[in-house]
């Protein structure tokens, strides 16, 4: 049997990769998603506790095949020094986003406050006509508050992808 | 530590890696390493375009085995290198190629990396999809240990290309160089040795076939393995089939030899793969052009994949078996296991099958009379000896020769398989008789392909590389003209060359000889005179802009599809 790229049906896959910490590496990684047409939803990267290596966590769209052959791919770079497909079952995973709303009346803003208390949000800065909104945790609970406040207008959303480790004692680089 | 320059540094490396020849052009950003060349013992070869340099270095690493060395300035220098390192990338050949690069730090206040300079180009940022790895030296003390990852990456598992870029000031500055640091990169762990559950498993795989079949590709030449692959293949009577880039692995007059598999293979090798029952792919990645449509690709067989890049594994084609390793270990580990009375299949009914398969095609397509292209290959194979190198160009050449000229052993036929690049065949011809130049050294090349890089016959005149190239002259980009005259009605849109010069006058004018020939007797006469002159000869072969290279599977088609005319064309 070949490799259909449809075959299966397509699922979110968070992939962490332990990389070296040095410029040009995010350049490389990237590059080989767009050269063998992979597409990044999100990223995010950042130091780890040895400031040799950084962690970069990706979410991208696919399929098993795909996946099998993304921690490949990514493998042969040199500046990778781990990769793992993560189980949503035992990863935590977060993300934050800043949600700037539009409060036209005092009805609404006192909405939009029960609502943030509800997801255990933040408010974080208020201005006459807007306010801006923190939220944290797993995507689907920021996707779930965003969609309750799309009614109100939102005015400018920042999202800062998945980040993510898995639970337990484990991730030791190779 | 020793306190010297950069450049100095460099040469010193060079010559600690065993570097003897290094291919290039100079430019303002390596005139501080050229200076150092000048007088080092190694011998520098100064090609007449930076692709030509890369391609001479890329055919002195696929004949040897180890890494050919190129160089180019900044700028238009590095990026007139890049079509030579794309090939070699595609062809796994380990190729060094430094380029100049601008100031990376102040120079006389002068700081001009990032700020368009002069001659600048990001040669890293352009090479990185098409190179294993590449370096930008940041200071000079940092040669050393650069270089050595450098050659160590490109001569180590899956071979392939390193570009290593030289600031102008990396080079001139002196620094205390420590060149006994060991090599470690952490992400980078090729693995050689096969697991031994796998090594069962494919054994009992091949013990239980009736009829096995072996696609040779490149690795195996890559890991010296021809030896080890022919030796299994006749333990338990399995026929080998090779890709392009694995011509050679077998002799090709072997009893056990299918020839070429794919889009320009052979009648027998592309019928007889859809027959098999386990076919064992050794250092073959199933490219598009090897396999035809996926779809009625070996569709009753068990596949064993052996590769050394664990990447290869699954990528185009789901394999029942994967063994990620050296080719020559994990042959050698086959072998160990088999023996006579485990294979349980009667396999004298499918040796015999393949050779009546292998008498009923043979020479069905060399016909007589006239320069015709595979009489000319079959005769240029008598002509010469078994150790002679073919290189080639790219279009109908190149199937030509790799169809109807037969390799006897490995590392003797050199071509731009993966890329295609035309103007592989002369550059490529001068490294590799830079690197055996106790052997006769062939380009059968194309009119179109020949003119990419023609210009390097003045190379090999002031070099003293002296190598026949033969031009199979159409005046066509045949090629192309064959798929328009078989696809698109005939109308030859751009593939006719008219213009074309005078192909001896042109070879005199460099100064090498120049002779065109009329007929067989003739060419046999220009290639036997070819062979005892010390200089380059051109030899010029006019034959019909209608020939077409036969057989062939049609674009979309299997494998078993494949046609030899074009009145079974459907
Ligand atoms: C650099 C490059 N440009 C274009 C092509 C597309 N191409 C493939 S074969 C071919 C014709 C080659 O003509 P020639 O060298 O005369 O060989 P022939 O097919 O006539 O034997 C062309 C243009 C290519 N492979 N490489
Ligand atoms: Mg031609």
């Amino acid at each position: 049997m070949w490799v259909k790229k449809n075959m299966t049906i397509y699922q979110t896959y968070i992939l962490a990769f332990i990389v070296e910490n040095k410029p040009g590496v995010l350049y490389k990684i990237s590059n080989m998603f767009r050269r063998r047409s992979f597409n990044i939803e999100s990223l995010t990267v950042g130091p780890t506790e040895n400031e040799d290596f950084a962690r970069m966590t990706i979410t991208v769209k696919g399929n098993e095949n795909m996946m099998e052959q993304l921690t490949k791919q990514t493998n042969k770079l040199m500046e990778v020094i781990k990769v793992t497909v993560l189980n949503k079952k035992n990863t935590v995973m977060r993300e934050i986003a800043l949600i700037k709303i539009f409060t036209v009346d005092s009805k609404t803003r006192s909405d939009i406050i029960q609502y943030v208390d509800i997801f255990r949000g933040h408010i974080i800065d208020v201005s006459p006509e807007s306010l801006i909104v923190e939220m944290t945790g797993e995507s689907n609970k920021i996707d779930a508050f965003i969609e309750l406040s799309r009614p109100f207008g939102i005015k400018e959303l920042a999202r800062t992808g998945v980040t993510a480790l898995k639970r337990g004692i484990g991730e030791n680089k190779k | 530590m020793v306190k010297m320059t950069g450049a100095e540094a460099i040469v010193e490396m060079l010559k600690r890696q065993k570097v003897k020849h290094i291919f290039g052009i100079p430019g303002g950003a390596t005139l501080d390493l050229y200076d150092v060349l000048y007088n080092s013992g190694l011998r520098i070869i100064l090609a007449r375009h930076e692709q030509g340099a890369a391609h001479m270095a890329d055919g002195y690493a696929r004949i040897s085995g180890i890494p050919g060395v190129c160089t180019a300035t900044s700028g238009p220098g590095g990026t007139n290198l890049v079509t030579g390192i794309a090939t070699a990338y595609m062809d796994s050949s380990p190729v060094i190629a430094l380029t100049g690069q601008v100031n990376s730090q102040a120079v006389n206040s002068s700081y001009l990396i990032g700020r368009d300079a002069f001659q600048e180009a990001d040669i890293i940022g352009i090479t990185m999809p098409i190179t294993k790895q590449n370096f930008q030296v940041k200071k000079a003390k940092e040669i050393p240990s650069v270089f050595k990852e450098a050659f160590y990456i490109a001569s180590t598992g899956r071979l392939g290309p390193v570009v290593i870029d030289l600031p102008k000031n990396t080079q001139k500055e002196s620094a205390e160089m420590d060149f006994s640091s060991p090599v470690k990169i952490r992400g980078y762990n090729p693995i050689y040795i096969p697991d031994p559950v796998q090594i069962r498993r494919a054994v009992e795989l091949l013990c239980n076939a009736e009829r096995p079949i072996m696609l040779a590709g490149g690795g195996v030449i890559a890991s010296n393995a021809s030896h080890e692959a022919v030796k299994l293949a006749e333990a338990i009577l399995m026929p080998i089939t090779t890709t392009l880039m694995g011509k050679g692995v077998i002799p090709e007059n072997h009893s056990l030899s299918l020839g070429l598999l794919g889009m320009h293979g052979t009648i027998v090798a592309n019928k007889l793969l859809h027959e098999t029952d386990v076919l064992l792919n050794v250092g073959a990645r199933f490219s598009d052009r090897t396999t035809g449509t996926l779809d009625d690709f070996c569709p009753d067989a068990k596949i064993i994949h052996i590769d050394i890049d664990a990447a290869e594994i699954g990528k185009n084609f789901k394999v029942d078996l994967s063994i990620v390793a050296d080719a020559k270990r994990t042959l050698i580990e086959i072998c160990k296991q088999i023996t006579q009375k485990m294979i349980r299949k009667e396999r004298s009914v499918w040796f015999d099958r393949i050779q009546q398969f292998k008498e009923r095609y043979k020479d069905l397509l060399i016909k007589e009379g006239g320069l015709k292209p595979p009489k000319l290959m079959v005769e240029l194979r008598k002509l010469v000896p078994n150790n002679t190198i073919v290189a080639t160009g790219v279009g109908q050449c190149q199937m030509w020769a790799a169809l109807y000229f037969k390799a006897v052993e490995p590392r003797t036929f050199i071509t731009s398989g993966g890329l295609g690049t035309m103007g592989f065949g002369l550059p490529a011809a001068l490294g590799a008789k830079v690197a055996r130049p106790d052997v006769p050294v062939i380009n059968i090349d194309g009119d179109g392909s020949f003119r990419m890089t023609e210009q390097e016959l003045a190379t090999s005149v002031l070099e003293d590389i002296p190598v026949i190239v033969i031009i199979l002259n159409n005046s066509m980009l045949g090629m192309v003209a064959q798929w328009q005259r078989l696809f698109y009605g005939r109308r030859y849109a751009s593939s006719e060359l008219k213009d074309s010069p005078d192909f001896v006058k042109l070879a005199e004018a460099y100064g090498v000889n120049g002779v065109r020939v009329g007929s067989v007797k003739e060419f046999v006469n220009a290639v036997k005179e070819g062979l005892n002159n010390d200089v380059t000869t051109v030899i010029d072969v006019p034959i019909s802009p209608e020939e077409d290279v036969w057989p062939m599977v049609p674009a979309g088609a299997g494998l078993r599809d494949v046609i030899w005319s074009a009145e079974k064309k459907k």
